[in-house]
């Protein structure tokens, strides 16, 4: 077939080399001004910081290490509260919000009060402020009581869960909403009813779509279960509050804030490197 | 000065060599027609030149400038080079107007009143006049992608690149996107064309250019490519393209 083709065989020619070596030496200056202006950019803020009047004193209350080290075994002890608390949240947000956005995507009329209901709920709950509906059903619901005693940590996860499930089910009807019509078309052509339609095509195109939100609520409800202190469990930040208390130092905060951020931080990255990896996998090469 | 001129132009993807070394060039109002099945390396020849892929050796050279020395503002070099895609890819947020006239005004820095009369004095010559202030999501396809040509050709570039087409479009308007390709060969533009269509290339092309396994196995004119190929994949392109 090929007969009479010369074959070729490449290495790179004296001019590509010139211009790699260019291309590498660029890239090394850039590297260079990167370093010298973060070096300038974090040394010019800490200067100001320091030489601010009241620098010593915040300093003594807030950043105190030896308090610090003191505070820290009572507030990992309560971060491990919060952690708790986050895993059955998560699974809970997971099934309602699921459960609420396949609801609301439901056709047809004998489902209309199911769809208002999921409606209704889906607009209260994202209307009403986190801790309103901690104290509402932390303080509320024991009190009707009908069920036995429970840990505040329990009420605090169930109040976080049906926050977030609202949340989260918009973000799942949105991105099933984004999977185009024409797959629904061709799903139900082959003969799908709507339920296989929705689970085998509809769900995980939508879902692939929407993973980055859906990160980054998980991570605004990492933080978030720091709110269930409020109730009364010790978690964290009520740890942290109760050594605040003790020292008359507000270290202790800041201690809970770090553990926080090095909590959500692996998430974090983890969803950067989903949404670059779907970035490439859209548009296949290219420099652009 | 050649409006282009390709020096060995290697292009790979990872193991891949799509691009072996291949040379080109184009004098001012050439229209140069590039065949071959898919996967020839038509489409990443394109995509080199207008430097959305960088080549691995060898050199673009556009009007006695090289664009692929790493010096070069690329930006302003695809300002230089006009595109018209497969896909259209106008943008649907946008009037046809202002898909016209954005790189005018943006790139080209054209006062508002000068873009627009001169998008809508293109867009009437090509019986597009009443649909400028439209939308372009609500056109057909075929006048879709005529309003992407004059927004290719709206500032005057040196060369224009044309990436199959009419490749996405329903056979009845595949016919009036041609005439206008015909329109500005007529003008004088200088082009690079990939495409299926044998018997459009057949007549706007002044040379032929069969790819094949990333290479350019065979130049001519029309006649010869088409009444007497040379090479035997040439002859075996030929054959099952127009006999399908």
């Amino acid at each position: 077939m090929t007969d009479g083709v010369p074959q070729v065989t490449w290495a790179p020619s004296e001019l590509e080399l010139a211009r790699r070596q260019h291309r590498r030496k660029a890239s090394g200056r850039s590297v260079l001004i990167a370093i010298v202006s973060t070096i300038l950019f974090v040394g010019v803020i800490a200067l100001v910081l320091i030489n601010t009047p009241g620098w010593e004193s915040v300093k003594a209350t807030f950043f105190d290490l030896s308090v610090a080290k003191e505070s820290l075994p009572a507030v990992l002890q309560g971060l491990w509260l919060n952690i708790r608390v986050l895993f059955f949240a998560t699974i809970g947000v997971a099934v309602l919000g699921t459960g609420l956005a396949v609801i609301r995507s439901l056709r047809g009329p004998v489902w209309f009060p199911l769809r208002a209901l999921a409606t209704i709920y889906t607009d209260l709950f994202r209307g009403v402020p986190v801790l309103i509906v901690l104290f509402l059903v932390g303080f509320g619901i024991p009190a009707l009581e009908i069920f036995p005693r429970l840990p505040a940590g329990v009420w605090g996860g169930i109040a976080i869960t049906l926050c977030y499930s609202a949340y989260v089910a918009e973000v799942l009807r949105a991105g099933m909403e984004a999977v185009h019509p024409s797959q629904r078309i061709a799903a139900r052509s082959l003969g799908l009813t709507h339920a296989e339609t929705l689970r085998v095509v509809v769900i995980p195109q939508g879902l692939r779509k929407v993973i980055p939100p859906l990160m980054n609520d998980f991570v605004s409800m990492q933080k978030d279960v720091g709110l269930i202190s409020v109730l009364g469990a010790v978690d964290a930040v009520r740890a942290a509050q109760i050594e605040v208390a003790q020292s008359f130092n507000f270290t202790p905060y800041v201690v809970a804030a770090l553990l926080f951020v090095a909590l959500s931080f692996p998430v974090i990255r983890v969803t950067d490197h989903i949404s670059a990896r779907m970035a490439r996998r859209e548009q296949s090469g290219g420099t652009v | 000065m050649s409006v282009l001129k390709l020096n060995n132009v290697w292009k790979r993807f990872g193991d891949v060599e799509v691009l072996k070394g291949v040379d080109l060039t184009l004098e001012e109002h050439d229209v140069v027609v590039l065949i071959g099945a898919s996967g020839s390396g038509k489409s990443t020849l394109l995509r080199t030149i207008n430097l959305i892929e960088q080549v691995d050796d060898g050199q673009v050279i556009l009007s006695g400038d090289d664009i692929t020395d790493p010096r070069t503002d690329v930006d302003k070099a695809r300002a230089r080079i006009g595109v018209v895609f497969q896909q259209f890819n106008l943008f649907p947020h946008m009037k046809v107007i202002d898909n016209v006239t954005l790189a005018a005004r943006r790139v080209h820095k054209w006062p508002a009143a000068k873009a627009r009369a001169k998008g809508v004095a293109l867009l009437e010559k090509f019986g597009l006049g009443d649909k400028v202030d439209e939308y372009s999501d609500r056109l057909s396809g075929g006048q879709q992608q005529r309003v992407a040509i004059v927004r290719a050709i709206m500032t005057d570039p040196e060369l224009l690149l044309l990436d199959e087409i009419t490749s996405a479009l329903d056979p009845m308007l595949v016919g009036e996107v041609l005439d206008l390709v015909r329109d500005l060969k007529e003008g004088g533009s200088t082009m690079l064309i990939a495409t299926h269509e044998m018997s459009f290339a057949r007549t706007v092309a002044d040379r032929i250019v069969f790819m094949h396994g990333g290479r350019i196995l065979e130049t001519g004119t029309p006649e010869q490519i088409f009444s007497a190929p040379e090479r035997p994949e040439t002859q075996e392109f030929l054959a099952r393209i127009m006999h399908r």
